[in-house]
């Protein structure tokens, strides 16, 4: 094996660039994905059945179908029905969608653990429906799931790398055209391997600091 | 959508399914070894499994499908048959999600059990397979079910290098007839099917090893519950 260190430093200026992209899609996906979550999850507690029920299957189709092929899906198809957008605002829809199907059971798990006495104070006191969820059940239930849509967070980082397949050169995107125009495959590889690994590491040692400080 | 097509697509279903099931097993394989590592009296096996772990689910199933397919030829000279190295990166990589689960089963198990089986003076190695496993694998199928179709979405990903799996054959399609929306709907929807299907096949499972160990198998809100293996996050074991 053997290892060239220059183009480790020719490849660090496209890494930094990737890592830029790379983090941008994480966080427009992040941010997507929690609001996004927060609807399926209200509107899988309407009454009416005839909301639930299609909601409960197109999530669970989202959930149960690669990524992958939403990608391509979204990508080639919906230029198709005259709708363009950039590659990296595809990508991160993408992301988002596919993700706000996870958070959407996180977040019901988190409405369902509010205790059932705070929906009697809220009726108790004659909050209207409005109040009793802004005021009284989502604080409530935010403040428990933060944990859990942070190790979303970890997940998505770790699917990003996907989107290099639309075209968007985020960490994964640079290593293959560098490694395409120098055929020097070892290095940049292995240098974005090692940047995953310490990224989500980091993260959730901060995930584990956050948890600490909010769920009592 | 022609016959010859078809026959296209149905050649990268089969792909995709002899994927799954070889890294599937790959993946049971290293959970278990390394699941059981973690338990192990001497911490040095506990430390290296648990940097297995670390390593492996901290880094993305894509980054190591390119490191196995483009950096183990050239750094080390091993050239794998595509299906095996997509096995490799993909049992890998799921296997140390699996090793969690493995883990936290045999964490749960009641330590009465343990100390049972130590006053009846079994080896430890007894005590795991006659005492531990019988109860703990049965809790571990839901959360081995979630990452089966975790596994299942993430096989997709082999098709970036150029294995004729499913989706590869779907952008061959795509480029064949020039247009997009068909072939991606039925793929979705082949994808869906396959997961349905081994969802129902863990369930009863399920239902056969609870039985064995004389526990009720979980109700359908309970598997909801269990919907998602921890699939997500590195280290900290968070809510």
């Amino acid at each position: 094996m053997k290892w060239d260190w220059s183009a480790v430093r020719e490849f660090m200026p496209h890494f930094w660039d990737g890592l830029l992209v790379t983090l941008q899609a994480l966080a427009l996906g992040s941010l997507l994905s929690f609001g996004l979550g927060l609807v399926w999850a209200l509107l899988m507690r309407t009454p009416s059945r005839l909301v639930r029920w299609p909601v409960g299957v197109v999530t669970e189709f989202v959930r149960n179908t690669p990524l992958l092929v939403q990608l391509f899906f979204l990508f080639y198809v919906l230029p198709e029905w005259g709708l363009t957008f950039s590659a990296l605002a595809t990508g991160v829809f993408a992301i988002g969608l596919h993700y706000s199907t996870y958070t959407m059971q996180v977040y019901r798990a988190g409405i369902e653990a509010v205790p059932v006495g705070q929906w009697e104070a809220a009726t108790a006191l004659n909050l209207p429906w409005r109040r009793t969820w802004t005021a009284v059940i989502l604080p409530q239930a935010i403040r428990r799931v933060i944990p859990a849509l942070g190790n979303y967070v970890i997940a998505m980082l770790k699917d990003t790398p996907m989107l290099m397949v639309i075209t968007v050169l985020e960490m994964l995107g640079q290593a293959r055209l560098f490694s395409q125009q120098r055929f020097q495959f070892t290095e940049p590889l292995t240098v974005i391997g090692v940047a995953f690994i310490l990224i989500s590491y980091l993260a959730s040692l901060l995930l584990r600091a956050l948890e600490r400080r909010l769920v009592r | 959508m022609t016959q010859g097509l078809w026959e296209l697509v149905l050649k990268g279903v089969w792909t995709t399914l002899q994927l799954l099931v070889f890294s599937a097993l790959l993946a049971t394989a290293v959970s278990f070894v390394v699941g059981i590592a973690r338990t192990h009296r001497r911490w040095i096996v506990r430390f290296l499994a648990g940097f297995y772990t670390e390593v492996f689910r901290g880094t993305s199933a894509l980054v190591m499908i390119f490191w196995v397919f483009f950096v183990l030829p050239v750094a080390f000279g091993w050239q794998l048959v595509p299906m095996w190295a997509g096995t490799l990166a993909l049992g890998l990589t799921y296997g140390a999600y699996g090793a969690e689960i493995v883990r936290g089963a045999l964490n749960a198990v009641d330590p009465a059990q343990q100390e049972g089986g130590i006053a009846l003076s079994f080896t430890p190695w007894q005590r795991l397979r006659l005492v531990l496993l019988p109860q703990a694998v049965p809790e571990m199928i839901p959360s081995f079910c979630n990452l089966l179709i975790e596994l299942l979405k993430g096989t997709a990903l082999v098709s970036i290098t150029g294995m004729g799996d499913l989706t590869f054959t779907a952008n061959l399609v795509r480029l064949a007839l020039q247009q997009s929306a068909e072939i991606y709907t039925y793929v979705l929807l082949i994808y869906f099917v396959i997961a349905f299907a081994l969802t129902r096949l863990m369930r009863s499972l399920e239902k056969r090893l609870k039985t064995g160990v004389g526990k009720e198998a979980g109700t359908e809100s309970a598997a909801r519950e269990l919907k998602r293996a921890r699939t997500t996050g590195v280290g900290g074991r968070v809510a």
